[in-house]
């Protein structure tokens, strides 16, 4: 499904001494199956903006498209379920969101109503807990008994659920451990690319967009500055700069190692392991040139 | 959809209003609320409208917005007019539409309990509006200090009062939150038979239960660890101060009571 916004703009508590600007003509496409990294500083709007991808906030200019839906400042709230039954979103702190007596009654919450039958539902929460790495004796336990990470795992269950066509992560490892971090982000980009989903990452973490995003939106000041592939993006370091972001550990590696040997290297590395590929055939390459 | 909401809200300014101490502030709202009820006809019920709408005008706050942010109270007058003429059935009939029968009492009676009605939310609105709920419980605390020799635990009032009118927006704030996640779960508040209604509120006051317990608990916790103890021999920051503002206040608020006095049939 893609995804289109067209000089979106939002005013939070509009008409009262509160309004306030939140976004201004924003311009972006998302294209279907693709992986969107939006990255900005707190408060440029990424939050705000990605409430307007499935239709929980309504843009007070603009238009913003969602497959065959159209939805500006004059849209009726009713048709829009629809929409979100194909655009899942998982919150900042999803944990925050469980209620149900059971895990497996919380997962099923979502699947349940966007219509799909309670045995369909109940055999994808199993199958979720498996999927996310749950032991599967939690399954019948309150989701309050849980440990903080567990709980992420199981809202973010609760998402997958229904099976969404666009999936959009707004920080979903924030405050996990490294290693649970790395688990969930190798979740989602496997999730990506079996189910083919449409993929849309919210965070602050350049790493991240710069491994597993193949487009980039930066924000800021509630407006999309920069768009394009991460070698694109971070091929630009001063404009990053000025919207006060850095580049990825391992671009900002290479980009040190080219100082200190005098030249540039063909490509950007966006990994680790890129960086030690580049490295290395640098190094060999060197070691040619002194025999 | 909540961000609407006025109630316990208040708008930074340096109005007269604003600039009021919050004792005379308070004391003016609270006597002003019994000589509401002074009011019995036209001239009492046009006094006390005009007297409000002066006060609104110098707090400087937008009428549309006050309005706006009353909206579910405004519903609630309407209500309460349209019952009053079509159960008041006295005086002289003014308009038969066979089923409905309007009464001249009816429509009399109707205006004047709106009018009444609307006077009492919005002055206390403005008090909230134009007073930040810190100097409201300041005040509060001041002007019940002498019932602590009664063993009223005065202190004690103020600081739960202040508490939870600090966590009023936090708690709006963290519905919106949840309410939006819920949604986007597909769950449906706006529509649907009220049975219907009723078991979608459940996905949202039950997060919304745990969180507030978690952080009553965690507020006690940083309370303690700075070694709170009460209000014994405790200092305030901010020092009160009866200005001549206050005593203007206060002579008007007299004038007005002695106004509605004489009025009144």
């Amino acid at each position: 499904m893609d995804i289109s916004l067209q000089n979106v703009g939002y005013f939070y508590s509009k008409d009262t001494p509160f309004e306030k600007r939140a976004l201004q003509g924003v311009d972006a496409t998302i294209h279907s199956g693709s992986y969107t990294a939006i990255i900005g500083h707190t408060g440029s709007g990424k939050s705000t903006l990605l409430m307007h991808l499935n239709g929980l906030l309504k843009p007070s200019e603009g238009v913003v498209r969602i497959g065959d839906t159209t939805i500006s400042a004059g849209t009726k709230t009713k048709g829009l379920k629809d929409v979100r039954r194909h655009v899942g979103i998982v919150f900042q702190f999803p944990e925050h969101q469980l209620f149900e007596e059971t895990v497996v009654k919380d997962i099923m919450f979502g699947p349940m109503n966007f219509g799909v039958s309670e045995e369909e539902a109940k055999r994808r929460a199993y199958e979720l807990i498996t999927l996310l790495g749950l032991p599967e004796d939690v399954a019948e336990k309150s989701p309050f008994d849980l440990s903080g990470g567990q709980m992420r795992r199981v809202a973010i269950a609760g998402v997958l659920a229904f099976k969404p066509s666009v999936l959009i992560l707004d920080e979903p490892t924030a405050g996990l451990d490294p290693r649970g971090r790395k688990e969930i982000m190798e979740l989602f980009n496997h999730l990506h690319k079996k189910e083919d989903l449409t993929t849309i990452l919210v965070t602050h973490s350049m790493e991240d967009a710069a491994r597993y995003a193949d487009n980039l939106i930066i924000m800021s000041n509630g407006t999309s500055v920069m768009t394009g592939t991460p070698e694109e993006v971070f091929a630009d370091e001063e404009k990053l700069a000025s919207y006060r972001l850095g580049l990825p550990r391992s671009v900002q590696f290479q980009r040190d190692f080219e100082k200190k040997i005098g030249r540039k290297l063909s490509d950007i590395a966006l990994t680790e392991e890129q960086l030690a590929e580049f490295i290395a055939k640098a190094a060999l390459e060197e070691g040619a040139d002194s025999c | 959809m909540l961000e609407k909401m006025i109630f316990g809200r208040y708008i930074p300014g340096d109005s007269f209003i604003h600039k009021l101490d919050p004792r005379s502030k308070l004391l003016f709202v609270l006597f002003f609320v019994v000589a509401v009820f002074l009011a019995n006809n036209v001239a009492t019920y046009g006094l006390l409208l005009a007297f409000t709408l002066f006060v609104i005008f110098i707090s400087r706050i937008r009428l549309y917005f006050l309005l706006n942010g009353l909206k579910p109270i405004l519903i609630l007058i309407i209500f309460t007019f349209l019952m009053h003429i079509i159960f008041t059935k006295e005086g002289t009939l003014l308009v038969d539409l066979k089923i409905i029968k309007i009464y001249e009492e009816g429509l009399r009676q109707g205006i004047f309990i709106s009018i009444r009605f609307l006077v009492l939310v919005l002055m206390t609105s403005i008090l909230t509006l134009t007073t930040s709920p810190i100097s409201i419980t300041d005040g509060m605390e001041d002007l019940l200090n002498p019932f602590k020799r009664f063993k009223l635990p005065v202190h004690e009032l103020a600081l739960m009062m202040s508490i939870s009118l600090r966590f009023i927006p936090t708690l709006m704030d963290e519905t919106d939150k949840i309410l939006k996640a819920q949604l986007a779960r597909g769950s449906d508040i706006s529509t649907g038979s009220i049975k219907q209604r009723i078991r979608a509120v459940i996905p949202l006051l039950v997060p919304l239960f745990v969180s507030a317990f978690k952080r009553a608990e965690e507020l006690a916790i940083a309370m303690e660890v700075r070694g709170y103890r009460g209000g014994e021999g405790r200092t305030r920051y901010r020092q009160l101060t009866w200005g001549s503002r206050d005593t203007i206040s206060m002579v008007l608020l007299v004038m007005l009571i002695g106004a509605l006095y004489l009025l009144k049939g």
